[in-house]
């Protein structure tokens, strides 16, 4: 579990995160909702440590990762597993030597053990055969595919992702968001995804929170978006016609 | 930010750098890759340029000695003067800051805009330390060696250039070579080396690790690391110079 009290963060005298508290529970999958500039980048970054917060307390399991020592922090995240945005591979190297590079860096096991490890994340993602291949020559489906493989490899507590579905086809995004949940009921890890898919929202979002000018302004289920009367969310979520059609169609349904 | 401000981070880079590695198999895994990269790769151009850069110091000196009271001698002594002291050490690290050096800041400041920095440091591992270590080790070890190379073909170069042109014969080039031969001047070439190597290892990583902005700024980074390399060999074959020969 990731408790996060009253975190503030600013840049050169601009606040971006304004007293943000909440709870990101085990097992499920947690989203970050937003406009753009509403500061959940910050918020994410801020949570695995890029960024070092002004104010507040974030704690991993009841260990404040802010008062832990530099080599503490590496330790952490060690635990800590993160899909970038633009994914953050090593592009120089092949798929294989990604997803077996935390394994050397972090463990003692022999090259087979670390090869079979590599086998079974990318059987997991379903990118069996693709060892060999160089990120340059993958789509950004399946390059965020890797990113979720090298992630995971090390069986991590906790699983952070930047925009997982963004460039991403609705069918392929659909699939990266069906394949992180399923990883996260799996592994029982704590998921936090930071997006503006609505799609993602409706499908996996069983706890969302929504920020606002740095500040929270909402937090709930998917379900219980469909019924808030918050006009901030509300305004958000509901900003296509396709949306509001469905919610329409939803509160007929629950009357 | 402010010289000063700069000269502060370079030093918490260089703390940060100088730790122990996390995985002695990554990092000479890592390490072996620099020295081909940063090494290997930069034999071809040290030998091209010293061997036509010893030529024509040769033929300069011959032409300038037209005197025939002056031994002929003097061209292969000269020769070897200004290419052990100067030529190999200071140009060929001039030359490798400019190839080297932009090489080693667009490959750091692209994993940054790139967030490949940010995966190496949220996976727990010193980025610093696993980047910029290899690159140092690789270039402060392998550079005396190319420079020495330098040296012999620079030298090389010249006793071609003589037989080529007919100024000076191979025999007065090699006496020349051979009259008042001071070993210390290979130490000092060889000091002044290790020196450039450091600089040349760590100012660009520094340009390229705290880049800001994307192309154009990796780009712009680059530029400056070059730049800014280079006015320090400079700066500091004056120091080393001033220390070692006076």
């Amino acid at each position: 579990m990731i408790e996060v009290k009253n975190l503030c963060k600013g840049f050169n005298g601009v606040e971006v995160l304004k007293g943000i508290s909440t709870k990101f529970e085990a097992g499920k999958t947690n989203l970050i909702i937003g406009q753009s500039g509403s500061g959940k980048t910050v918020f994410l970054k801020s949570l695995i440590g890029l960024h070092i917060p002004e104010q507040g307390t974030i704690e991993f399991n009841g260990k404040i990762s802010t008062d832990l020592s530099l080599d503490e922090k590496r330790q952490l995240r060690q635990e800590i597993g993160m899909v970038f945005q633009g994914s953050a591979l090593f592009d120089s190297q092949t798929v294989e030597e990604n997803i077996t590079f935390p394994l050397k860096m972090f463990t003692k096991q022999p090259k087979s053990e670390m090869l079979e490890r590599a086998n079974t994340v990318l059987k997991r993602v379903d990118l069996e055969n693709s060892n060999k291949k160089l990120i340059t020559e993958l789509s950004g489906g399946m390059q965020k595919r890797v990113a979720i493989a090298r992630a995971i490899v090390m069986n991590p507590k906790y699983l952070f992702c930047d925009e997982p579905n963004s460039g991403l086809d609705p069918q392929t995004a659909i699939v990266i968001d069906n394949l992180i949940q399923e990883i996260t009921e799996e592994f029982q890890i704590t998921t936090v995804i930071n997006t503006h898919d609505m799609n993602s929202v409706m499908e996996i979002g069983e706890k969302i929170i929504f920020l606002k000018d740095g500040r929270k302004a909402w937090e709930g289920s998917n379900k219980e978006i469909f019924k808030t009367d918050n006009e901030a969310i509300v305004n958000f979520v509901y900003s296509s016609n396709l949306f509001k059609k469905v919610r329409e169609a939803y509160l007929n349904e629950t009357k | 930010m402010n010289y000063i401000e700069h000269v502060g981070k370079y030093f918490m880079m260089l703390k940060q750098v100088f730790t122990k590695p996390q995985r002695a198999r990554v990092f000479r895994e890592a390490l072996s890759r620099e020295i081909e990269e940063l090494g290997h790769k930069s034999l071809g151009i040290v030998m091209f340029i010293s061997f036509f850069i010893g030529g024509v110091i040769a033929l300069q000196t011959a032409l300038n000695l037209d005197n025939p009271l002056i031994p002929k001698t003097l061209i292969g002594f000269a020769a070897k003067r200004s290419i052990i002291l100067e030529f190999a050490p200071t140009f060929c690290s001039i030359i490798l800051a400019g190839k080297v050096g932009s090489y080693i800041t667009s490959s750091i400041g692209t994993m940054r805009v790139t967030e490949q920095i940010d995966a190496l440091e949220v996976m727990g591992i010193n980025s610093l330390n696993y980047l910029v270590l290899p690159k140092i080790i690789a270039t402060v070890f392998f550079y005396p060696f190319l420079i020495i190379l330098g040296m012999v073909l620079g030298i090389f170069g010249g006793w071609i250039a003589g037989n080529l042109s007919g100024l000076f014969t191979g025999v007065d080039y090699i006496e020349g070579l051979q009259t008042d031969f001071d070993p210390f001047l290979i130490q000092y070439a060889i000091i002044k080396t290790l020196v450039f190597s450091f600089l040349i290892a760590t100012v660009p990583s520094y340009h390229g690790y705290y880049v800001k902005g994307g192309s154009i700024g990796v780009g712009k980074a680059s530029t400056q690391a070059v730049v800014w390399t280079t006015v320090l060999i400079v700066i500091a074959n004056y120091l080393l110079t001033q220390m070692l020969l006076t």
